[in-house]
């Protein structure tokens, strides 16, 4: 079976990436947890690097040269990610730690403004825990009722139940996934989108897993809220972004108080910033933001359209290789509906040791339920293994991949 | 190194468990999960007039090495008091599946079962002696 990836570029591609030069148990190591996590090209390293060797000061308050620079170092790089998803304003984009905490900033913030007891929260069943726990509190707090669009049995959101649910639970918030991290499922979020605004709901997206992997354009998607981290597009770990509509945005009080969210404090009282600054309180991880820029400038040298291939052709020769190895079963939608996710059990072999026994080959698989218990549970599963691609991905390693699964398979007696 | 964690002990007795089933009626009781991976166990232990263990048995469901652990947990727990399962403890796990040392995250595998029974004997101090590792 012959791929049609173009192996030249993505061996310099790896060339970037210096940890995967790296030997595991004296074996080529096999990175295959970027849904997790994704490796740092040497670009973002050096820039990181750079930002601190020559340009660290705090943000938003010196007058002098680095704290400029500082400044100015972290506003490019929210102009940077504002082009990358395509916003109209840099404004629109808030910098938070991670997805989870961009969510949980809507939450707390347009929740307690919003929601009132009775109201309907409408999420899906393949929903990350980021994109459910927070609604599960909101709706302890106010008294809101939370409702789920199931998947099917390919692993498909149920387009049908979904229209039902909007049509008779009357939901005033829609949040759902882009990107399965489970099942790799890639949702029709733009016409899901269109359905809740339609039914009068705010569409927040989770875009954890699509973000880094296909081309985004927040005009085109028209969603509410976006969210999605640094550390799963090559940047840092720590920063992470909201994004969301303007009027929504202004309209929401703060999420967290401190420095920098404030425009005027009183002993009693405060007013406060614009935009984004209102939801950016203390002193933010500069160094981190200047990351992500040189991150989303390495995507962009690539281009998402090359990146989403990339993956597509990588994750159709995985599935064609590891159907070939007798009593894996694989989950999720066909190639043509997914990402570059694979979650896969071996038999009756729990998922942890499966990946202990990759690891001991040098493959670096996740194993659990992935933040995704309910999914999981749905699937009747204790947990699966799940092996997720980037763009340093290789055919070669997902033969390795095969190999040390043949190789379980010989240890566990199967 | 994996050849360390899948030596001929551990998955004989992940395999075939030792002492598995319940207990109606148990004298001492308890069952816990391993929020990281989903492991479980639950520990029955009957008493015998003497105040000695008189029969154990497990159940439960998960990787290789919590089971095993568990299975191996269970022999070591028959004729003893409770004064004495006290004094079982990390060591004893490690050296039945003839591990030296395993990763902070299997560490948590191979020491549910040893949780569970401290946990069912209200052995309060090894909980804090766990927390401080």
């Amino acid at each position: 079976m012959l791929s049609t990836i173009d192996l030249q570029r993505t061996l310099a591609i790896r060339a970037d990436f210096p940890i995967l030069a790296r030997q595991i148990h004296g074996k080529p190591l096999v990175y295959l947890d970027s849904g997790a996590s994704s490796q740092k090209p040497t670009s973002v390293l050096e820039a990181m690097d750079r930002y601190y060797q020559t340009s660290h000061a705090n943000v938003n308050r010196g007058v002098y040269v680095l704290s400029e620079e500082a400044t100015a170092a972290m506003e490019q790089a929210r102009v940077k990610v504002a082009r990358f998803i395509k916003a109209k304003s840099a404004k629109q984009v808030i910098f938070t730690r991670n997805t989870t905490e961009a969510i949980n900033l809507v939450a707390y913030s347009w929740g307690s403004t919003n929601i009132r007891a009775g109201d309907t929260i409408l999420l899906t069943e393949m929903e990350h825990h980021a994109n459910l726990v927070p609604w599960q509190l909101l709706a302890a707090r106010t008294g809101a009722k939370l409702e789920f669009v199931p998947f099917t049995e390919d692993g498909l959101l149920d387009q049908d139940e979904y229209t039902r649910l909007l049509e008779q639970a009357h939901p005033k918030l829609v949040a759902f996934t882009a990107m399965s991290n489970v099942l790799g499922t890639i949702t029709p979020a733009k016409a899901m989108v269109a359905q809740a605004h339609a039914a009068g709901a705010i569409a927040l997206v989770d875009g954890a897993q699509s973000v880094p992997h296909l081309p985004t354009d927040v005009g085109d998607l028209d969603c509410d809220f976006l969210a999605f981290s640094g550390h799963k597009m090559l940047g840092p770990t720590g920063i992470g972004v909201l994004y969301g509509r303007r009027e929504l945005l202004e309209a929401m009080p703060p999420f967290q108080a401190g420095g920098d969210m404030i425009r005027e404090v009183h002993l009693r009282s405060a007013t406060w910033n614009d935009l984004p600054y209102k939801f950016e309180a203390g002193t933010p991880a500069i160094a981190e933001t200047v990351g992500l820029g040189a991150a989303v400038d390495y995507l962009n040298a690539l281009g998402m359209d090359f990146v989403q291939r990339h993956e597509q052709e990588l994750v159709s020769y995985a599935l064609e290789r590891l159907r070939q190895v007798e009593g894996l079963a694989l989950y999720g939608p066909e190639a043509a509906k997914r990402g570059g996710v694979i979650s896969f059990t071996l038999a009756d072999v729990h998922p942890h040791d499966l990946a202990q026994v990759l690891d001991s080959e040098g493959v670096c698989v996740r194993a659990g339920n992935h933040c995704a218990q309910p999914l999981i549970e749905k699937l009747g599963l204790p947990a699966t293994a799940r092996a997720s691609f980037y763009i340093y991905n290789t055919p070669d390693e997902v033969d390795a991949l095969a190999q040390a699964l043949e190789k379980a398979k010989t240890i566990f007696a199967l | 190194m994996m050849d360390d964690y899948y030596r001929e002990v551990i998955l004989d007795h992940y395999r075939h468990p030792r002492n598995a089933g319940v207990l109606d009626a148990a004298d001492i009781h308890a069952a816990d999960s391993n929020p990281l991976c989903g492991d479980k166990v639950e520990l029955f232990l009957k008493l015998g007039e003497d105040g000695k263990v008189s029969a154990v048995r497990f159940s439960g469901r998960g990787c290789a090495i919590s089971q095993a652990s568990a299975s191996l947990l269970t022999e070591m727990i028959e004729d003893k008091t409770p004064e004495e399962l006290k004094q079982l403890g990390k060591d004893d796990i490690l050296d039945a599946l003839g591990l030296e040392n395993i990763s902070p995250a299997r560490m948590k595998c191979a020491m549910l079962s040893m949780r569970v029974l401290h946990q069912a004997l209200g052995d309060d101090d090894w909980f804090h002696l766990d927390e401080e590792e």
